[in-house]
C-alpha cells in the first residue's frame, strides 16, 4: 500500500515539475532567435571596422615603413609555400588530366587544362588558403596578443591610432601582394604541368608551349588576379578583426586565430564562387 | 545594498582649488547587465596627485579607462580643463590624448621594438618627430629613470618587471604630458623597487608640474604618492580626502579596507553577493 501511495506521489511529483510543451517550443525559438540576433550583430561589427579599416588606408598619416615591412612578410616570405602549392598541383593537374582524357583520346588538351586550371581557380584559391593558413593566423596571434597585453591601448594613449598604424598596413600589403603571388603561382603551376607532360607523359616541348599559349586568354589570368586582390583583402581583414576584438588571454588569441583562418578559408571559397560567376557566367 | 552603502558611507568632500584640471560627473558604465560604474564623481585640481584605491572588481579600470576614451561611459561628463571630452571627434581626441601619458599595470610595451623606440614611439609616430631627435629625448628620459644606454637596445621580453616598468615610466613621460595616469603602479614588485618607482613616479610628477590620477590597491604605494586619496566602492566613490586624513575617517569601507581587516562592510556585501 505504502508502495502504491510513493509511487503514485511520484508520478504527481514528476507531471507537476515536467515543463509545459509550449515552454520547450518557447525555449528553442529563443535560441534560435538568439543565434539570429548574435550573427546580426556580428555581420554588423565586421561592417563597421571594414569601414573603418578602409578609411584609414586612404587616410594620411601613412606608414610607408610598415607597410613595406607587410609586403616582405606576406608577400616574400609567402613565396616558398605558395610555390611548393603551385608546382605540385600543376604536376598533380597534368597527370590526372592525361589519365582522364587519354580514355577519350585527347591528350592533347592537357596542356589546355592545365593553363586554364591554375590560372582560373588552382592558384588563386590555393594561394588564399595557403596565405590565410600562414599570414591570417599571424595577424590575429599577434594584434591578438598586442590586444590583451594591452599594448593597442598603450598606442592609443600614445596619439597613434591603432588602425592606421596596425591595420591599414595589413590590408593594403594583403590586397596588393596575394595577385603578385597568384602571378608566380601561375608561372611555376603552369611549369609543374610542363614539366610531367615532357619529361613523364612524353609530350613535345614546343607543342605543349605553343597548345598552352593559344589556349589561354588574357580573362583567365586577370580574373585570377582580381580574384587574389579580393582574397587577400578578406584574409587581411578578417585576421585583423579577430585579433582586434579577441578577449580573455591566452586562450581568446586561440580563438580569434582559429577563427580568422576559418572564416578566411570559408569566404575565399564563397567568393570564388561569385567572381566566378561574375566572370564566366 | 546600494542604497545601505549610500546611507552609511558619507562623502567627505575636501575643498578643492578652482582650477580643476580633470572632472568626472555621474559617470556611468555597464556591460550587459553588469553595472560597473554607477555614478562616479571626481575632481582632480590642477598639479596635484590623486589616488583612488579600492578593491578588485570596483570599477577603477573601467573608471581609468573612460578617462582615457578606451571605453565610452553609458552616461555622466569627463571634463579636461574645463572642457568636455565626451563625443569628441578623432581629430579632438588625438590633440586631447597629447595632453595624457599613462603607465599601464603589466607596462604595455611593445615587444616586437627596442626599449628605446618604445620610450620614442609616441614621439615618432604620434607626434612626427624625427627618429634621432626622439632617440636623444628617449635616452635622457630612461636615464631620468635610471635606465642606462645599453639598455635601450634590448628588447622587453629582456628585462626584469621593475625594469620594464621604469620603462613604461620612461613612455609616459616622454612627451612631457600634462596628466599622467598610473594603472596599478606597483602591482606584482618587491617591495623594494616598489619603493623605488614610488620615488620615480613622485619626481616624474614634479618634474613636469603635471596632475596625476592612480588607481591602485597597494596602501603603501597610495600613501607615498597621493596628494588626495579616493575610495571608490560599488562603482562610487564613498570617500575623498587629503591623505593626512586617511587614518581619522570614520568611514568604516575605507577603515576596513586601508586595515585590510577580513571582516567588515565590505566583505559583508561581498559574503551576501556569493
Amino acid at each position: 500500500m505504502d508502495a502504491d501511495t510513493k509511487h503514485d506521489r511520484t508520478v504527481e511529483d514528476c507531471i507537476k515539475n515536467c515543463k509545459p510543451v509550449t515552454d520547450y517550443v518557447l525555449d528553442s525559438c529563443e535560441a534560435i532567435g538568439h543565434t539570429i540576433v548574435n550573427l546580426f550583430l556580428a555581420v554588423g561589427r565586421l561592417a563597421m571596422f571594414m569601414a573603418q579599416s578602409v578609411l584609414h588606408v586612404f587616410l594620411p598619416p601613412f606608414f610607408p615603413r610598415l607597410i613595406g615591412r607587410q609586403l616582405i612578410d606576406i608577400g616574400y616570405y609567402s613565396l616558398p609555400v605558395v610555390g611548393m602549392t603551385a608546382l605540385f598541383t600543376g604536376m598533380v593537374l597534368a597527370l590526372q588530366s592525361y589519365t582522364g582524357f587519354a580514355r577519350f583520346n585527347a591528350e592533347g588538351a592537357v596542356a589546355g587544362v592545365v593553363v586554364l586550371s591554375v590560372t582560373r581557380e588552382l592558384a588563386p584559391v590555393l594561394a588564399g588558403l595557403m596565405v590565410a593558413g600562414r599570414v591570417g593566423a599571424a595577424m590575429a596571434a599577434e594584434i591578438g596578443t598586442m590586444r590583451v597585453t594591452e599594448q593597442i591601448d598603450a598606442m592609443v594613449t600614445l596619439s597613434v591610432n591603432p588602425f592606421k598604424y596596425l591595420i591599414a598596413p595589413r590590408i593594403i600589403a594583403g590586397t596588393l601582394m596575394l595577385p603578385v603571388l597568384v602571378l608566380v603561382g601561375d608561372i611555376i603551376g603552369v611549369f609543374g604541368g610542363y614539366i610531367v607532360s615532357i619529361y613523364n607523359l612524353g609530350f613535345s616541348p614546343g607543342n605543349y608551349l605553343t597548345q598552352t599559349w593559344n589556349m589561354m586568354e588574357t580573362i583567365d589570368v586577370v580574373s585570377g588576379l582580381v580574384k587574389a586582390g579580393v582574397f587577400g583583402l578578406v584574409v587581411a581583414m578578417l585576421g585583423c578583426y579577430h585579433g582586434f576584438n579577441s578577449q580573455r588571454g591566452a586562450q581568446g588569441v586561440g580563438a580569434a586565430t582559429t577563427n580568422a583562418v576559418v572564416s578566411a578559408s570559408i569566404l575565399i571559397l564563397i567568393f570564388n564562387y561569385i567572381l566566378t560567376q561574375v566572370f564566366f557566367s | 545594498m546600494t542604497t545601505t552603502t549610500d546611507q552609511t558611507a558619507k562623502q567627505e568632500e575636501k575643498e578643492i582649488p578652482e582650477s580643476c584640471k580633470l572632472q568626472l560627473c555621474g559617470v556611468k558604465k555597464s556591460f550587459n547587465s553588469k553595472k560597473v560604474l554607477r555614478g562616479i564623481d571626481l575632481k582632480v585640481p590642477q598639479g596635484q596627485s590623486l589616488v583612488v584605491i579600492g578593491g578588485s572588481g570596483t570599477g577603477k579600470s573601467v573608471m581609468l579607462k573612460c578617462v582615457l576614451g578606451l571605453l565610452h561611459p553609458d552616461e555622466g561628463s569627463i571634463m579636461v580643463d574645463g572642457r568636455e571630452t565626451m563625443g569628441l571627434d578623432a581629430r579632438d581626441r588625438n590633440r586631447l590624448m597629447k595632453k595624457f601619458g599613462m603607465l599601464f599595470q603589466g607596462a604595455a610595451l611593445f615587444d616586437s621594438m627596442k626599449i628605446w623606440e618604445n620610450v620614442a614611439f609616441g614621439l615618432v609616430q604620434g607626434r612626427g618627430m624625427d627618429r634621432n631627435d626622439a632617440q636623444a629625448i628617449a635616452l635622457e628620459k630612461m636615464k631620468a629613470v635610471g635606465l642606462d644606454e645599453q639598455v635601450g637596445d634590448l628588447y622587453p621580453a629582456e628585462l626584469s618587471g621593475g625594469m620594464q616598468k621604469r620603462v613604461g615610466l620612461a613612455r609616459a613621460v616622454a612627451a612631457n604630458p600634462e596628466i599622467l595616469f598610473f594603472d596599478e603602479p606597483t602591482t606584482g614588485l618587491d617591495p623594494i623597487m616598489a619603493d623605488v618607482i614610488n620615488e620615480l613616479i613622485i619626481k616624474s610628477v614634479k618634474e613636469l608640474g603635471a596632475t596625476a590620477l592612480s588607481i591602485t590597491h597597494d596602501m603603501a604605494s597610495a600613501r607615498k604618492i597621493a596628494d588626495v586619496i579616493a575610495m571608490i566602492h560599488e562603482g562610487r566613490i564613498i570617500w575623498c580626502g587629503p591623505v593626512g586624513e586617511l587614518d581619522h575617517t570614520d568611514n568604516e569601507y575605507v577603515d576596513q579596507f586601508i586595515h585590510g581587516r577580513a571582516e567588515g562592510p565590505i566583505t559583508d556585501i561581498i559574503g551576501k553577493a556569493a
